[in-house]
């Protein structure tokens, strides 16, 4: 099957200073693929790249379509729902209202969508009236993958979401995370420090150091590299 | 006593007025972080566009209607052509560009319309209501003002671009990650805060009587009262801009004469400044580094 994401040759600046230094990475439709590595490797702005949020060379195509020169707003359009470092939340509207705006790209009413969510998510049915500010940081971290979902996206790209949460919080969102990718028939691009988890839900991996993609191949295979179980998985 | 509500409620409809006016340097200042310094010259000069619509015939609410339409075009063609490129500029450049714009109006004005004070019609017939306690034209003034709230509160609360202004202004990137156009929202709040200047304008033209400097005491007022409110709140542009009316027109009635009114509003931006940077509403402005 064709990759719904295919990043070629791909390099992203922070003003004048290239950060990403011409990578490939694949996304397969329905797959989940994840970018590993340390802090400061380009993970986030390979993503930002993606999203048309830092300047970039190199082709990015996402179901048949180039990304380049596109404004983010255009591509969220186009179906590439991104949950930022952290998480973008809307912090003094209501959980609903974040929800809503979720839906900004969609023509149809909202409400059939977020009652889904609120399948997903109970928790934020709870809290609907409330302002995303009062909610705890699992609770934000749903919201905000919630709010990406309600575009309908065909990818979804998410950044760090174990970031600041418990173990057992974070066990929890990867596996709602999980069911959502089988049911919904999305796309998962994932960034994530803790390589353990996401080595066991993700298909595809790709290990970046210092802007260069170091290691790629299936998720297996890389949970079964010894230099990368001893560099980053622990044991 | 009896004058003493008599000034009260003058100055309720004068504040109605700032409130306006404070709402719409509210409502650019929370979407661009930028204190548009034109506001009172845009509404000036959306006030002689009424006046000529009045002049050649028209029926003053046609020309009210077309008037704040006019002015909405244009707030948002200022956005787009004068203040887009200025976006990333640092704030003094764009903070210079809007006294430039408002420079740009007031002569525009003088040179179109003259600097003669023309009289403005009132869609309201003076005339002493309950006792003399407040006139036709205060009330219709607070009417207006008050119709105008509620449109714009339906307008924030209930649709979905009203939504999506809001979350523009509070976190522009994700709102573009949501597929929000930001800069088409910016726009509408431009043309928005426009038309709520133009209705400020015409409702204060009868009483101040129209010249190019006619909205230059009503921005120093409005001010004073965005500032007392919390210059990122709108509720508090609305209590100020009332607080600073009333406490105007109650100064200049028992403490100091009329001539020395405007320094009221400088006292008070000044105290505001000293003792309440924040205001009554505004919640300090914490910037993560």
């Amino acid at each position: 099957m064709a990759p719904i994401l295919e990043l070629r040759g791909v390099k992203a600046f922070y003003g004048q200073s290239e950060v990403v230094h011409g990578i490939d990475v694949a996304v397969e439709e329905g797959g989940m693929t994840v970018l590993l590595g340390a802090n400061g490797a380009g993970k986030t702005t390979t993503l930002r790249a993606i999203c048309g949020m830092v300047r970039s060379e190199g082709e990015i195509r996402f179901a048949g379509q180039q990304l380049e020169r596109r404004t983010t707003e255009q591509i969220a359009g186009l179906g590439v729902a991104h949950v930022p470092e952290g998480r973008g939340t809307f912090m003094a509207l209501s959980v609903e209202e974040n929800l809503r705006l979720g839906g900004y790209t969609r023509a149809r009413r909202p409400d059939a969508d977020m009652q889904r969510m609120y399948g997903y998510f109970p928790i934020l049915a709870a809290r609907r009236q409330q302002q995303a500010g009062s909610l705890s940081g699992g609770e934000q971290q749903m919201l905000a993958i919630a709010r990406a979902l309600m575009m309908s996206p065909r990818l979804l790209v998410l950044d760090e979401p174990s970031f600041g949460l418990a173990p057992r919080i974070v066990e929890e969102i990867f596996n709602i995370v999980d069911r959502i990718r089988r049911e919904e028939h999305v796309s998962v691009l994932l960034v994530e420090q803790n390589a353990n988890l996401a080595l066991e839900l993700a298909d595809h991996a790709y290990l970046l150091e210092t802007g260069y993609v170091v290691t790629s191949g299936s998720a297996k295979a890389l949970a079964d590299d010894p230099q990368i179980r001893r560099s980053y998985l622990g044991y | 006593m009896h004058e003493l509500l008599q000034q009260i409620f003058s100055g309720l409809a004068a504040g109605a007025v700032y409130a306006s006016v404070a709402l719409a340097l509210v409502m650019i200042y929370r979407a661009t972080d930028l204190v548009n310094f034109a506001q009172g010259e845009m509404a000036m000069f959306s006030t002689y566009i009424a006046w000529s619509l009045v002049t050649v015939g028209l029926p003053f609410w046609a020309a009210f209607l077309i008037t704040l339409a006019a002015s909405f075009i244009g707030g948002m063609a200022i956005e787009r052509i004068i203040i887009r490129p200025v976006e990333n500029a640092p704030v003094l450049a764009a903070v210079i560009v809007t006294i430039g714009l408002g420079l740009i109006f007031n002569s525009l004005a003088g040179w179109i319309y003259s600097y003669t004070v023309q009289d403005f019609p009132s869609p309201f017939p003076d005339r002493p209501l309950f006792g003399a306690l407040i006139t036709t034209q205060e009330l219709g003034v607070i009417g207006v003002t008050l119709v105008m709230l509620l449109l714009l509160f339906l307008f924030f609360r209930f649709t979905k671009t009203g939504l999506a202004m809001r979350a523009a202004a509070q976190n522009p990137l994700s709102a573009r990650l949501c597929g929000i156009p930001v800069g088409r929202m910016l726009a509408i709040g431009w043309g928005l805060a426009a038309a709520i200047g133009a209705t400020a304008g015409i409702m204060v033209a009868p009483v101040l009587f129209l010249d190019p400097y006619m909205m230059s005491g009503v921005l120093l007022y409005a001010f004073a009262g965005a500032l007392l409110g919390g210059i990122s709140s709108p509720v508090g542009a609305l209590v100020g801009g009332v607080i600073v009316g009333i406490t105007e027109n109650l100064v200049g009635t028992y403490l100091i004469p009329t001539q020395l009114k405007l320094t009221v509003a400088l006292a008070l931006i000044i105290l505001v400044l000293v003792f309440r940077p924040n205001g009554l509403f505004g919640t300090a402005v914490v910037h993560r580094v």
